[in-house]
């Protein structure tokens, strides 16, 4: 386990210059709104990422008036939906309504703060770092499952109702992912996960392990969509047939929390998705030796933040290539193909890794 | 434990950023007073028949139960697995890997035997 907040040279700077309380004070300030404006700037990033990939996909060009390449215009969203007028329906259950639109953001935060995003840069690495982000990823499940009651609404409860079932079925082949990982590594601190995958291309965990490594990373892709209720398996939120799912009743400002939520944890999710098989802050290495220096030069967040948009582009690109799954067809491909696969993929891996068929 | 006070704290700063955000809206938003039913529940643009507080059929209830035994099994994994690479090296456990192995085929196979009972039980179909 770190020493309580960052381990940044910034973070040993501060305490030296300042009595311990204070120096672990202003450290947690530091961290604290690093994330904050980590979340800000990823959300509006993605928003118009989003919008630009989803245009080009449709042979559009996308926002270009707000700014250069419009840029600003997410921007210019935020300000529209803060000036929304808040409208509360009349039958929604008053404290279930307020509380649902703060918990997804409160959840990504704290997976946030567990991803290595370089050597130094780390909130926190509990040694059972697997274990607590399945544990906090467990609360948009609540945000959206309280929101979906509470609003009152027959579309919002139907919505919510799918949700539910959606979310914690691929959480399932989502975590015997994660185990491999974990069962590879020989731990669950993600900080130590990515240092087990230093050397060449070829020691990812993706490629490490034969045949499944690369099966558990396109398990994890197909089950984090679901998680994140992005297209083509956001059933919950299904606009043709339940206009807006659980969100229907939000308006303005409310309804922008659940959609920040989701787009900041699309972050989270493929920033862990290339902690755990795309080697994190890592730079690829090819072995020989001028170029592996070069590459070794760039900084390893810029790594970091290349593998993670190269997953986030993936969740884009299959979001607006395929058309949406029937809400049977989506809990038979979890429970019928994905979960029975990720099984056999687990002990295929439990094989390798226990008969040393694993590169060292 | 100390450092578990960060994830306190970042709970806490997770509630307070949507919170305030939520507040912040509350004072710059304008208001326009009730015209007609603009609060009453959605539905499709008529006016709501009864409520949604109705005797619902939770579709996804013998799902969860099915989830219950395999989320279960992932915790039991979780330090299982973890010293599943020092079985048999020096300071690690040791224990036969055949005898491990065997085991969590095992394990796992007794797992497999409830799914394939739901799954020919037509538990695992929606609605």
């Amino acid at each position: 386990m770190t020493p309580l907040s960052i381990t940044h040279p910034l973070g040993d700077w501060i305490r030296q210059q300042l009595p311990s309380p204070f120096a672990a004070i202003a450290n947690g300030l530091i961290a604290v709104i690093a994330i904050a404006m980590l979340v800000v700037v990823t959300a509006i990033f993605l928003v118009w990422l989003e919008r630009k990939v989803c245009a080009r996909f449709q042979a559009r060009l996308g926002p270009t008036r707000v700014g250069p390449f419009g840029l600003l215009q997410p921007v210019a969203d935020a300000i529209k939906l803060l000036m929304k007028e808040n409208i509360r329906p009349r039958t929604v259950d008053q404290l279930a309504y307020f509380l649902a639109p703060l918990l997804p953001i409160t959840g990504s935060f704290l997976v946030l703060i567990v991803i290595p995003f370089d050597h130094n840069l780390q909130v926190l690495d509990p040694d059972a770092g697997i274990v607590y982000v399945t544990a906090v990823s467990g609360m948009g499940i609540l945000g959206v499952l309280i929101g979906g009651w509470g609003s009152n609404n027959k579309y919002s409860l139907l919505g919510s109702m799918r949700a539910g079932a959606q979310l914690f079925s691929y959480e399932l082949s989502m975590v015997l992912c994660m185990l491999l990982i974990v069962m590879a590594s020989g731990t669950a601190s993600l900080r130590n996960i990515v240092l087990s995958q230093q050397g060449t291309i070829l020691d990812w965990w993706i490629f490490k392990l034969p045949v499944a490594g690369l099966v558990a990373f396109l398990l994890f892709i197909v089950s984090s969509t679901a998680e994140l209720n992005r297209g083509p398996l956001d059933l919950s939120e299904a606009e043709q047939e339940l206009t807006g799912g659980f969100h229907t009743e939000y308006t303005g400002i409310s309804f922008s929390m659940f959609f920040l939520a989701e787009f900041v944890n699309m972050f989270a999710a493929a920033g862990l998705g290339a902690t755990l098989f795309l080697g994190g802050f890592l730079a690829p290495q090819i072995g020989w030796h001028p170029v592996d220096q070069l590459l070794a030069f760039i900084p390893g967040f810029i790594w970091f933040a290349a593998k993670a948009y190269f997953l986030i582009f993936l969740y884009m690109w299959t979001r607006w290539t395929f058309p949406r799954l029937r809400i049977d067809h989506l809990l038979s491909l979890e429970w019928k193909f994905l979960l029975p696969a990720s099984l056999a993929n687990l002990l295929l891996a439990a094989t390798l890794v226990l008969f040393k068929w694993v590169i060292p | 434990m100390p450092e578990y006070i960060l994830v306190g704290v970042f709970a806490l700063v997770g509630l307070m950023f949507a919170g305030a955000a939520m507040i912040f809206s509350r004072i710059v938003a304008p208001r326009f007073p009730n015209q007609g039913q603009k609060l009453e529940a959605y539905e499709s643009g008529e006016k709501p028949i009864g409520s949604a507080r109705i005797q619902f059929k939770i579709g996804y209830y013998l799902f969860a139960l099915v989830f219950l035994v395999f989320d279960v099994e992932a915790v039991f994994f979780f330090p299982t697995l973890g010293v599943l690479r020092s079985i048999g090296e020096p300071g690690g456990l040791s224990i036969s890997r055949i005898a491990i192995w065997a085991e969590l085929f095992f394990f796992i196979g007794v797992l497999v035997f409830a799914l394939v009972y739901a799954w020919r039980k037509k538990v695992l179909e929606w609605e």
